[in-house]
């Protein structure tokens, strides 16, 4: 078995020696498939975003927070859609969005640093490796990478960190540098990886973006703000739509830390879903003609709290949602163990129990559409995944 | 004659050198740095004329009668009001001489997070910081724990003004109960660590006895400011990490805040962030062991522990172990280059890169490492506002001179060579502020 530490060493030192120099031809990657994740930072609601109807004890548990029945759009027998997410409900009913219900990463913990670490790291446990699953994915994938992955927004989501180049995009509020002063910065950071490396990929990046978006004018602001999801994956959308563009993006919305005042069909948390579901509204129609070829996987880091809290909110929980999106998804289903919201089928007698793992849903994700053998799968990206346990049924198309 | 050693206190200290500074520090760079710890804390007068948080929170109370009055309060009084506190901050920052201690107000308030990303905490964020980090920077952490865990703002931005206990007088009346938020943050961020060896059964324990911590309502004597409510407090007994707290209100909490400012682990936790903060990304362990070893010995003397990392020899040996943070950068940029025309074109430059003050992300703060800060985006960023201050100082500077004055023995040759080679004075200036000796510390 390849060790961690020859990976990285192997991996880096490909990408020290590319010759990202400026103006570097943009080609296409080497695969069609389209992969967007969507990281939802603070823990969002998943029993108010798709709320269990079927479940006898839903309605007691829930009280107070509970949106009025007929209210909520109808996925199954069973469970429902807040209705603030209506923009993408054509997607469920043309088969091509599924939901994911009572799922969360491996470790049991209320920490939103932690669990997002796991959610992040592809590791069992927080903290126990450094870069995060999608870039080492990205690095399986294409080996000579640096235009496959982007990151959208001002940081690199530590999701996508690592040691595999990858592309990033924000909207510019002042102009662009000089040519000249980039490329004597080049020179001056020569004996600095950490600088030197960000500016080759950035300058990279820049190439790509700019010859797909050109000189487009995008919503700026605090990108870090909920309120601009939509502008990220609007950009998101068409650089991975384009044949010279990237092809795996990561895009993270914060705002779903629902400790007070939740609200039920109105509130902060409709708010919050009504961005969701029009930013991924957005992405979707951007990415209509690679469609057939798309993935798209919302996760966050954990559920909350079945019951409400003193403040009319919830607080951290353990199961949780996630949602499938593409032409490439076997959707039109919720695709859950269900483990029940009965008293004792509760973890820690509080939360909605995890009956399905982060990690293998990755997984099926990696394999099935991006043919990465399991066997790299299990060695190299999710290490110690043997036994995590996949949401039922068929997932993508293939 | 300037030396490494200045440099190393100005920059990884301090927030970098005023022009010509580093000649002045440089006679004995580790005294001007304790000196710093003794003294009053030189930033105080920018301060002076600011309203206390209780005051603010005492009009928020009057305007709060319509939905138009708020909005017209929020509008006309608190937005005004944030960016004059930003603009004071930033100004001391500037034209501190006590940089060291800046610099260590701005570590415990990103440590104690409050954040304008929940709106109601925008007017009071600032104040926050000047009463409840800013005296005991040099003190003991207990006592900044208990005065920031006791402030309107941390209460309100984590939500304790809204924790009730299920069988306090209003829980049982109202059928209302805890709200957890701000007891696990405490155990998780502020104190003992996410692996400090606590459990979900104590921060419930925690969060019992927080209850009844709020803020005072109008009509109470101390209104806008701390008010114990024994109406919603947790009756009965709690048990804390095995130690069990009689029933006792107010002092409950209290107590525990004072046992968990005590603990190992949060020695340990704390050691972790300053060597973190101060000598290295991934600090060395033994560093880190001394530096916890103090805090148990002085009883979490902070002051105690910002000599201590003075004194380490790890820092004096390694220059440019660190890159500068996005603020850090965006204030030793205006320290070198002098104060903007604008107050406005620093506060746009903290938000151009991410770190408009007051607006972190989560509870946690800002992250402290390079690989949080260095993203291909967030480079290029830095690189274009750099040469956006270098085109507004042009006139100001030679930046050869500056580059030896503000480096001194730092600068490499190809730096220096670079920027004597540069086709104009903005792009040789715009090359010292993006150079890797000018972007770490």
């Amino acid at each position: 078995m390849t060790t961690r530490r020859e990976f990285l060493i192997g991996a880096s030192a490909t990408a020290l020696s590319s010759t990202a120099v400026p103006g570097l031809a943009v080609a296409a990657a080497n695969t069609k498939k389209r992969f967007v994740l969507v990281v939802l930072r603070g823990g969002m609601d998943g029993l108010a975003a798709f709320p269990p109807l079927g479940d006898p004890n839903y309605s007691d548990l829930r009280d107070g927070l509970l949106q009025a029945s007929d209210n909520t759009i109808a996925l199954d027998q069973n469970f429902a859609m807040h209705k603030s997410l209506t923009p993408i409900q054509k997607y469920y009913r043309s088969g091509d969005m599924a939901i994911i219900h009572a799922i969360a990463v491996p470790q049991r913990t209320r920490s939103h640093f932690d669990a997002q670490n796991v959610l992040e790291n592809g590791a069992a446990k927080a903290h126990m490796l450094q870069d995060g699953w999608l870039n080492r994915a990205l690095g399986v994938i294409d080996k000579s990478a640096g235009r496959l992955g982007l990151a959208v927004g001002y940081d690199t989501p530590p999701v996508m960190r690592g040691s595999t180049p990858i592309a990033s995009w924000a909207p510019a509020r002042i102009p662009p540098s000089p040519e000249h002063l980039l490329n004597s910065l080049g020179r001056l950071y020569q004996a600095d990886p950490i600088f030197n490396r960000a500016l080759k990929e950035g300058r990279r990046a820049q190439a790509m973006t700019g010859s797909v978006l050109g000189d487009t004018k995008m919503k700026r602001g605090n990108m870090r703000n909920p309120g601009r999801f939509k502008t990220l994956a609007e950009a998101a959308g068409r650089l991975l739509a384009a044949d010279q563009g990237a092809r795996v993006a990561v895009i993270e919305m914060g705002g779903w830390d629902t400790h007070a005042n939740q609200g039920a069909e109105a509130g902060r948390l409709a708010r919050n879903l009504g961005l969701l579901g029009n930013g991924l509204n957005e992405l979707a129609g951007r990415l209509k003609p690679v469609w057939r070829d798309t993935v798209i996987c919302v996760v966050t880091e954990f559920g909350r709290t079945v019951r409400m809290n003193g403040s009319k909110g919830t607080d951290h929980g353990a199961g949780g949602a996630a949602i499938l999106l593409g032409g490439a998804v076997a959707g039109g289903r919720v695709a859950t163990h269900w483990p029940s919201l009965r008293q004792d089928a509760l973890f820690g007698g509080r939360d909605l129990a995890a009956t399905s793992d982060t990690r293998a849903l990755f997984k099926t994700i990696m394999h099935q559409h991006f043919d990465i053998p399991n066997g790299i799968l299990e060695r190299k990206i999710f290490p110690d995944s043997k036994g995590a346990v996949p949401p039922p049924g068929k997932l993508v198309r293939t | 004659m300037t030396s490494v050693d200045a440099f190393i206190a100005a920059n990884r200290f301090g927030l970098g050198p005023k022009r010509g500074y580093l000649g002045g520090i440089a006679a004995d760079p580790q005294s001007w740095l304790l000196r710093q710890l003794g003294t009053e804390d030189g930033a105080l007068p920018y301060f002076n004329d600011l309203p206390r948080s209780e005051e603010i929170i005492q009009e928020w109370m009057q305007a709060r009668g319509s939905r138009e009055m708020r909005k017209m309060f929020n509008k006309d009084r608190i937005r005004p009001l944030f960016f004059k506190e930003i603009r004071r901050r930033n100004r001391a920052a500037i034209e501190t001489d006590t940089p060291f201690r800046e610099r260590l107000v701005r570590f415990w308030s990103n440590h104690f997070t409050v954040s304008k990303t929940k709106g109601r905490i925008r007017g009071i964020a600032g104040a926050f910081e000047r009463e409840a980090i800013r005296p005991y920077v040099a003190g003991n952490f207990a006592e900044m724990l208990v005065a920031v865990t006791k402030h309107p703002a941390m209460l309100v931005y984590l939500d304790n003004v809204s924790s009730i206990g299920p069988n306090s007088t209003v829980g049982l009346r109202r059928g209302r109960g805890l709200n957890e938020n701000l007891a696990r943050e405490i155990l998780e961020l502020h104190t003992l660590g996410v692996n400090g060896g606590y459990t979900q059964t104590d921060v419930i324990a925690l969060a019992k006895m927080l209850t009844g911590w709020t803020v005072a309502p109008k009509r109470h004597s101390n209104a806008g400011g701390f008010w114990f409510n024994d109406r919603r407090h947790e009756p009965d007994s709690k048990t804390l990490l095995g130690r069990r707290y009689p029933e006792d209100g107010q002092q409950e909490a209290e107590r525990a805040l004072r046992n968990l400012a005590q603990h190992p682990s949060t020695a340990q936790f704390i050691a972790t962030k300053l060597a973190r903060h101060f000598v290295a990304d991934n600090p060395p362990p033994a560093v880190v062991k001394q530096l916890q070893k103090k805090y148990l010995e002085t009883n979490g003397n902070l002051g105690a522990m910002a000599r201590e990392l003075v004194a380490l020899p790890a820092i004096w040996n390694k220059p440019l172990t660190k890159i500068k943070s996005p603020s850090g950068l965006v204030i030793s940029a205006f320290r070198m280059l002098g104060p903007p025309d604008k107050p406005k074109h620093m506060i746009h430059a903290l938000r151009l890169l991410g770190q408009l003050p007051f607006s972190a992300p989560s509870p946690a703060g800002w992250p402290d490492t390079a690989k949080d800060w260095i993203s291909p985006e967030s480079l290029l960023r830095r690189v274009e506002l750099m040469d956006l201050l270098a085109r507004r100082n042009t006139k100001r500077h030679d930046p050869v001179q500056l580059a030896e004055q503000a480096l001194g023995p730092i600068a490499r040759i190809e730096t220096l060579t670079a920027l004597k080679q540069a086709p104009s004075r903005r792009a040789a200036l715009s090359l010292l502020l993006s150079s890797p000796e000018f972007q770490r510390r």
